[in-house]
């Protein structure tokens, strides 16, 4: 199963466990319905279509609201290192939650004790604090934009918004950002890179590209980095490898986007829809 | 040790001016919502102060702390306890600091316009100045912000600046100040 943990902006929500359905455009979990906007209810409605197609179980969630303050990613935070150990989740992503060294490291601690642990993916806020904290080679996937690989790039920055200005300089060389974040641990097993041109790396280099269809309108939009993020954690959970899931996903993303005829103003929901199709086109 | 513990401590070693920035002191906050406030609080009032990244060895990843001449030391206090956001400390600037991302990406999709700071982008429709995408970011408030500004005018959104709490929001109130200086002229 694909466990799921992130905040949504909701401030009155309390943490909220259970299976995520989808109905109407909107996420179900505990008999509560959020709508999808982008960050990780996003990243749940991608993941929800892609188990449909793919006919295995819905995923699991852990969401609280948090609109910044950090309060609900603090309860989220305490509540996996509580239950986490106890679990048996094929695949475990991490999502946004606000960044928070001490907590992120309780966390480690309590995945490192355990005997099996799941492939373990992480983006936004979690990603972050994954760097920061000088842990990120324990994870196996990392799912940065462009920007964020230069922040995982910079050995210095705690955070994407200090990237230095020399190394932002250098984003149309990806590589080099790739070959930078390794060299200093700073990188998970697997980089699964968004960008005009989608790359999966890994130490050695890069591993395969996607770059088609072009729709330049997605770098606007925001969620599309999400949805792609869970498209690829429920292609892991299915079974796939992670190699093969990322160009899967990479393909099923970038042609849900072409699906909606995207432009800067669509709303990632409006892509949402078309992961069904786009999935079943990509697996043939 | 507490964070702001450890702070307090890191703070009182080295002496002022150790990287030539004798009349300069920062500003320590609880949360960076609040520096924030204290920022725009400070502006407002015409004072010559920068929000920066904390010295490298307190860095917890999320924080800023506001630089300010150390001269108007109790000026500045004063004005921030009549708003009600008085710092947890004030100190000299002891080491380099964090510098925030300045690099500004501009992208003109015909009738759109994207202008992005750091990891954040805020994309609008030139011809009306409607806020139409927000994206990027990792932080809790991020699809906040985006829920409250998607779909209203540059002229009458919320600022990040208003209700955002993070760097993220902070990025994002960078992007939104340049985009108003190309679209509201």
């Amino acid at each position: 199963m694909l466990g799921i943990a992130g905040t949504i902006p909701m401030e009155d929500v309390p943490l909220l466990t259970g299976r995520l359905t989808m109905a109407d455009g909107d996420i179900l979990i505990e008999g509560r319905r959020i709508p999808v906007n982008r960050g990780t209810s996003a990243l749940i409605g991608a993941a929800v279509k892609t188990s449909e197609v793919l006919g295995t179980p819905q995923p699991f969630g852990y969401i609280v609201g948090d609109i910044g303050r950090g309060v609900g990613s603090r309860h989220l935070y305490k509540h996996l290192a509580d239950t986490f150990a106890e679990s048996a989740f094929h695949a475990f992503t991490f999502h946004y939650l606000q960044p928070i060294v001490h907590w992120h490291n309780r966390l480690q601690q309590v995945i490192h004790g355990m005997e099996k642990r799941p492939v373990l993916i992480a983006d936004a806020g979690f990603m972050y604090v994954a760097k920061m904290s000088g842990h990120a080679p324990m994870y196996d996937l990392f799912t940065p934009d462009v920007g964020e690989l230069a922040f995982l790039a910079d050995e210095m920055a705690p955070h994407p918004f200090y990237t230095r200005g020399f190394i932002l300089h250098e984003e149309n060389r990806v590589p080099d950002l790739i070959a930078r974040a390794y060299e200093h641990n700073n990188a998970a097993r697997l980089l699964l890179v968004k960008g005009e041109t989608d790359r999966l790396a890994d130490r050695e280099g890069i591993l395969c590209e996607v770059d088609g269809p072009v729709e330049k309108a997605m770098e606007a939009i925001g969620g599309t980095g999400d949805t792609l993020t869970g498209i690829v954690s429920a292609l892991i959970c299915s079974g796939m490898n992670i190699k093969e899931a990322a160009a899967v996903a990479m393909k099923t993303n970038r042609r849900a986007g072409a699906y909606s005829r995207p432009t800067p103003a669509t709303q990632v929901i409006d892509i949402i829809r078309h992961i069904p199709r786009a999935l079943e086109d990509t697996l043939g | 040790m507490s964070f702001l513990g450890f702070f307090r401590d890191k703070l009182t070693q080295g002496s002022p001016g150790d990287n030539g920035n004798a009349d300069r002191g920062i500003m320590v906050f609880e949360h960076t919502g609040e520096v924030i406030q204290a920022e725009g609080a400070l502006k407002r009032g015409g004072w010559e102060i920068r929000v920066m990244g904390p010295p490298p060895e307190i860095q917890s990843g999320c924080d800023l702390v506001i630089e300010f001449p150390l001269i108007e030391r109790l000026n500045i206090l004063r004005t921030l306890e009549k708003e009600g956001i008085p710092p947890l400390q004030m100190v000299p600037v002891t080491g380099p600091l964090l510098q925030p991302v300045d690099i500004f990406h501009v992208k003109d999709f015909g009738e759109y316009l994207m202008v992005r700071a750091a990891n954040m982008k805020l994309t609008v429709e030139k011809a009306t100045g409607m806020i139409v995408n927000v994206s990027g970011g990792g932080c809790p408030d991020v699809p906040y912000l985006a829920s409250a500004m998607v779909g209203r005018s540059l002229g009458d959104a919320p600022s990040p600046r208003e209700i955002g709490h993070t760097l993220c929001g902070y990025s994002l109130q960078l992007a939104y100040e340049e985009t108003r200086r190309r679209c509201l002229v």
